[in-house]
């Protein structure tokens, strides 16, 4: 059986699809076979991020219609042999995607995947309901900044009540914080919210803190998932969230903020 | 003539009222204005002039044919102003509106939990006067009436923005209330972390329930329909455990040392 995790907000623009790319990726990268599912019905995107968007034949919404098989849809990774990609179809909209249609491509993905990574759309309607309704890990990607906070409290609000656990009255789903876009920086000016000010709100488990970085635009422009960008501090912040989300302890680095020696020397900004 | 004046001449504003609401059991006149001249006799000064909504929904229950205009006759010759009207089948709305009396819909919670069913202590006599706000949420009352208070609810897992929790007795939170939550209690609350959201306590009208709370930041109190929001919390007592009561319809927010 594959493990579900769903990346989900509430608020657009925040890093949900870098960070579906990114920790597809890494899951893959550790040796899991890992699937990635854009739920963007209409709006796909995580084809430009992963780099395959000129392989996209069929799509998701065709194997829900059963126009074509899974494995038809499925995109391999060309970086990553163990990493699969089913797009999001770009004509469509929400309303293609159903309850028992996305149900039963999960449990057809089951069966050969370790884990089923579900890249939510923003908002609370039916695209991002139905991402999160089958997972079994939510990660709850946040801005430091109060309106995408409110959001994601308003999405883990749903996370505990329409999902299928909650429905069921199974174990809730294990809800992970990443906060993504943080800049140390602007959070000693008092212009960002503290990785503290966040936890006070949600106060859910940190898998980590994805730094602000010019990386991080430059990968998804050239379609490279940026934890592939092992020189650079996001890349790395993924990594290290795939590792502890694995199991494994780690220290939470990028929370004050990198002071290179030029910088303390002419207290420039990068 | 236009008003050139700056001010406008009106304004509209949403605003919650306290009226007494009489539950009829019985369609006999007699009985009924024998038993409000006995309860009239116990409190002459509180029903004097009083407002009044009549519900019709025990009535109906037991399809008893009732002549409204009579009642309301019968209401106005005492002293009573009615003022609405609840759970009156169309022929009753009918009527009423012929009368000129609001007509009041019932209304369910719509979206919200609502967590235990409502078990109210309520003596079974021929009439029965409570004191109720005149709510925009309110649950229907359930045909059986055990005499047994209804028990508190208590909530372990936070409750996020966007959730409604509703308790018809008490209700006791260990876990944090976000902004944009909403907790209604008939009875009192207790929060024990901090509450961000709204928080509603004594909501059918019990005047005596209270809110405590280990760190009050709400957007909202409100005590039976008496509310402040957070703009007007002293700011002193802002982020301090505390409890909220109800004095002379005024919300009096208490530090707990």
């Amino acid at each position: 059986m594959a493990r579900i995790i769903v990346v989900t907000s509430g608020k657009g623009g925040v890093g949900k699809t870098t960070t579906s790319a990114a920790i597809a990726m890494g899951l893959a990268k550790r040796g899991h076979k890992t699937a990635v599912i854009d739920f963007d019905v209409g709006l796909r995107n995580l084809d430009l991020i992963l780099g395959c968007e000129r392989r996209v034949v069929y799509d998701f919404i065709n194997v829900i219609n059963g126009e074509a098989s899974l494995n038809q849809a499925l995109i391999r990774d060309k970086n990553c042999n163990l990493l699969y990609i089913l797009p999001a179809s770009q004509t469509r909209d929400k309303d293609a995607l159903t309850q028992e249609g996305v149900g039963k491509v999960l449990d057809e993905l089951s069966k050969d995947f370790e884990y089923i990574v579900c890249d939510s759309p923003a908002g609370i309607e039916k695209g991002a309901n139905l991402a999160l309704y089958f997972a079994d890990d939510a990660f709850v990607v946040t801005n430091p900044e109060i309106s995408s906070v409110r959001d994601s409290d308003r999405m883990l609000g749903i996370l505990s009540s329409k999902s299928r656990r909650a429905e069921k009255n199974e174990e809730p789903i294990k809800e992970y914080l990443l906060l993504t876009r943080y800049d140390a920086d602007r959070v000693k000016l008092g212009e960002m919210l503290s990785l503290e000010d966040v936890q006070e709100i949600l106060s859910l488990e940190l898998l980590g803190i994805i730094p602000e970085s010019k990386s991080v635009l430059s990968a998804s422009n050239a379609g490279m998932p940026v934890i592939l960008d092992e020189k650079s501090e996001a890349g790395q912040a993924y990594a290290d969230v795939v590792a502890r989300y694995l199991g494994e302890k780690l220290p939470h680095r990028f929370i004050d903020g990198k002071q290179g020696f030029l910088k303390r020397l002419f207290g420039g900004r990068k | 003539m236009l008003n050139t004046s700056t001010t406008p001449a009106l304004e509209f504003k949403s605003s919650t009222f306290f009226s007494p609401i009489l539950i009829l059991f019985t369609n006999d006149i007699a009985a009924i204005e024998q038993t409000l001249h006995e309860k009239i006799k116990l409190a002459p000064e509180f029903f004097k002039d009083s407002p009044v909504i009549i519900d019709l929904r025990e009535l109906n229950k037991q399809n008893q044919e009732l002549d409204f205009t009579c009642v309301i006759e019968l209401l106005r010759r005492i002293g009573f102003f009615p003022v609405g009207i609840r759970g009156g089948n169309d022929q009753q709305n009918k009527q009423a509106r012929a009368l000129f009396i609001p007509i009041d819909t019932v209304r369910d919670l719509g979206s919200s939990i609502v967590i235990g069913e409502t078990q109210k202590p309520e003596a079974v006599q021929q009439t029965n006067i409570k004191s109720e706000t005149a709510p925009p949420k309110e649950s229907v009352k359930p045909a059986a009436i055990p005499p047994v208070p209804a028990a508190a609810t208590l909530i372990t897992h936070p409750i996020r923005s966007g959730q409604r929790i509703y308790a018809s007795g008490d209700l006791i939170i260990l876990s944090q209330v976000s902004a944009g939550a909403e907790i209604m209690a008939e009875g009192n609350i207790h929060v024990y972390n901090t509450l961000r959201g709204r928080a509603l306590a004594g909501v059918h009208g019990n005047t005596a329930a209270r809110i405590f709370c280990f760190d009050l930041q709400a957007e909202l109190i409100s005590i039976a329909g008496d509310y402040k929001t957070s703009e007007d919390i002293n700011k002193q007592t802002y982020k301090n455990p505390v409890q909220i009561y109800l004095q002379d319809h005024a919300l009096i927010i208490k530090e707990i040392a």
